[in-house]
């Protein structure tokens, strides 16, 4: 089992504490490519930054490829999400003032891994989602889709267990949405796990399977 | 806890510095300038106490001088207002007297004195001396011999001149050396040329326009007698001059039978006096550039912090992308604190090298007036600066590292 979640709770703590997650069990085998909807304040933002390691929970238990994910030091939380976490965000967020090579790379740097050899397997991944040819490219000088596919090469290169994306193609048009989701159907085609956080119902159609989120409870599949 | 530091980090520090190159270059200026100020009112200071020091040069700092004065005091018989003198044989009833002196030597001098060459004249202090007064006003002899005591012993008629003397006696191409002059309508042998300059502390004148005579030539040639001028003395290690002084003044006054109260017959100069005060001052004055130097300087390095606070705010988004693909709290800690240190130290660094080449030129256009004083920096302050600088970087990165630690992933992805 890639993903496991059993009896998951999460409180914001606050003058008026807010109950997000009310007991969350989930499953999801790898090589699944999952998609999770849900209205705003569903608590699927929640529940991603859980997935993504990003944020801790109250109560239950979440194992992410057999290790448990619970009460990790900031240092710890880093590395796990460093190597078995691929992000792919809403906006991006690519460094601005960093060439398309230079973000790819970002996450080898971290790792520790020299400049010339991160260099080179970020060409072998830019190449992989099609902008060799943009690799010297500010994110400002690219389009949308091209910047999701650099996002993409850049959550790919760590050769993650899973990738989180958090509506991936929320900022992009309808052509290029169909490019980024075909280049994930691609990666999934290729045994990666791919959980895609998204509010538009024709791209959880191309998913295998969409788990809705209601009032901080897990609501129907199909 | 592991640094992870190469070419990237100092890319990563330099684009990040460039970035906003306005703010980065003000916000380095206060730094700069807060380097420049501090060293350069420390090489002020320093070339000012040199410039004094240069003037006091040779001048035995534990000696003291008597003269004497009417009395002011009726005593035993003598009504007040006599006029005395300090005579040859109290100098040997001092010295047995009071053990603590090393030197006491008398002076006689003549202040309206004229020296003649050929048709040149100039007008000069004579001054019969002994020997050992070289130990408190050294005349630094620059050509030729000091006086010695053979020269006392048999009453030669030679003397040492300063430079002033001469420039107006000889020509440039002349050897005044081994020439007679006359002094005073005498004959005397040039046998040495002070090397003392311009504004240098001497006793009783000027050292350039002095003649130095043996004290048993002017003695007889002058018809002194027994009187002396003054009296020069100084203590031996580990004495202070001041106590000492107390002690002879009281052996003087029971020789000429003057009133112990008396406070006006004996006159003293005790140059530890005034060199402390010197001292003193110089404190005083090292203490106040420290002060306004470090304050320039920590203004410098809270605007640093300010500056960095800022950007850190700025850069919330791409610190939390940073550690959301897996940068861990050391490695932000190493960026933003490498960020602040590389900045401190470059402003630093300028503005030291500023401040040397400023004192440099000082130094040089000074050279000829004050004679070698010393405005330059040392290598040690040198190094204790750019140590300071280092340790105001990590003081100034404080507040901004703390801050960018806190900035959690989800922060940044929260941001639309």
């Amino acid at each position: 089992m890639m993903i496991s979640l059993k009896g998951l709770h999460k409180t914001y703590k606050g003058a008026q504490p807010l109950h997000v997650l009310k007991g969350i069990d989930l499953e999801i085998k790898e090589g699944e490519f999952v998609a999770i909807m849900g209205a705003s304040g569903s608590g699927k933002s929640t529940l991603l930054n859980i997935l993504g390691i990003l944020d801790d929970y109250d109560e239950g238990e979440y194992t992410l490829n057999g290790t448990l994910i619970k009460n990790l030091s900031e240092t710890k939380a880093a590395g796990y999400r460093n190597r078995m976490i691929g992000f792919v965000f809403q906006s991006f967020n690519l460094i601005p003032y960093k060439d398309a090579l230079e973000n790819v790379a970002l996450p080898l740097f971290y790792q520790g891994v020299s400049r010339r050899k991160r260099n080179a397997i970020a060409m072998e991944y830019l190449d992989k989602v099609g902008l060799r040819d943009w690799a010297s490219h500010l994110p400002g000088e690219m389009s949308g889709g091209q910047k999701q596919r650099v996002a993409i090469a850049r959550a790919l290169i760590t050769h993650p267990q899973i990738i989180l994306a958090d509506e991936p193609t929320g900022a992009l048009d309808s052509k290029t949405t169909i490019e980024v989701m075909e280049l994930l159907k691609e990666l999934n085609q290729q045994g990666l796990t791919i959980i895609v956080v998204t509010h538009e119902a024709d791209v959880a159609a191309q998913t295998n399977r969409t788990i809705h989120i209601v009032d901080g409870q897990l609501g129907g599949k199909d | 806890m592991k640094f992870r530091f190469d070419s990237d980090q100092w890319s990563e520090i330099f684009s990040a510095l460039s970035r906003n190159k306005t703010r980065t270059f003000l916000t380095a200026f206060g730094i700069f300038w807060g380097v420049f100020m501090l060293l350069l009112l420390m090489g002020g200071g320093r070339g000012l106490e040199s410039t004094l020091a240069n003037n006091f040069a040779g001048f035995a700092n534990n000696s003291g001088f008597m003269m004497a004065a009417p009395t002011s005091e009726a005593y035993k018989g003598f009504k007040k207002g006599r006029r005395w003198f300090i005579e040859t044989r109290d100098v040997q009833l001092i010295r047995s007297s009071v053990p603590e002196l090393e030197i006491v030597s008398p002076t006689i001098s003549n202040w309206r004195g004229t020296a003649a060459y050929g048709t040149n004249k100039s007008n000069v202090t004579v001054k019969g001396e002994y020997p050992d007064v070289d130990k408190i006003d050294d005349p630094k002899i620059r050509k030729g011999r000091a006086l010695n005591d053979v020269d006392v012993n048999k009453r030669r008629k030679v003397c040492t001149i300063g430079s002033r003397i001469v420039e107006e006696l000889f020509t440039t191409d002349e050897n005044a050396l081994g020439k007679f002059i006359i002094i005073d309508g005498i004959h005397y042998q040039v046998v040495g040329i002070s090397g003392k300059s311009e504004g240098g502390v001497s006793i009783g004148g000027n050292a350039t326009t002095t003649v130095h005579i043996p004290y048993t030539t002017m003695q007889h040639t002058y018809n002194r007698g027994n009187k002396v001028d003054i009296l020069c003395l100084t203590a031996r290690e580990g004495y202070k001059m001041s106590d000492i002084q107390k002690k002879v003044e009281g052996v003087i006054k029971r020789i000429h039978t003057i009133h112990p109260d008396d406070t006006q017959a004996v006159l003293t100069v005790n140059a530890e006096a005034i060199f402390s005060m010197i001292d003193n001052l110089f404190q005083g004055v090292s203490i106040l550039v420290w002060l306004i130097g470090l304050g320039t300087l920590f203004s410098g390095a809270i605007g640093v912090s300010n500056i960095m606070v800022v950007t850190v705010k700025e850069r919330t988004t791409e610190i939390g992308i940073r550690r959301a693909i897996g940068a861990t709290p050391t490695d932000i800690l190493t960026m933003i604190m490498s960020e602040s240190i590389v900045l401190t130290l470059v402003a630093g660094l300028s503005g030291m090298t500023f401040a040397v080449l400023v004192l440099q030129v000082v130094e040089k256009a000074l050279q000829d007036d004050t004679s070698g004083a010393t405005f330059q920096i040392s290598f040690g302050v040198a190094v204790g600066a750019a140590t300071l600088l280092a340790l105001l970087g990590v003081l100034a990165g404080l507040a901004p590292t703390i801050r960018a630690m806190a900035i959690k992933p989800v922060d940044a992805m929260r941001e639309e």
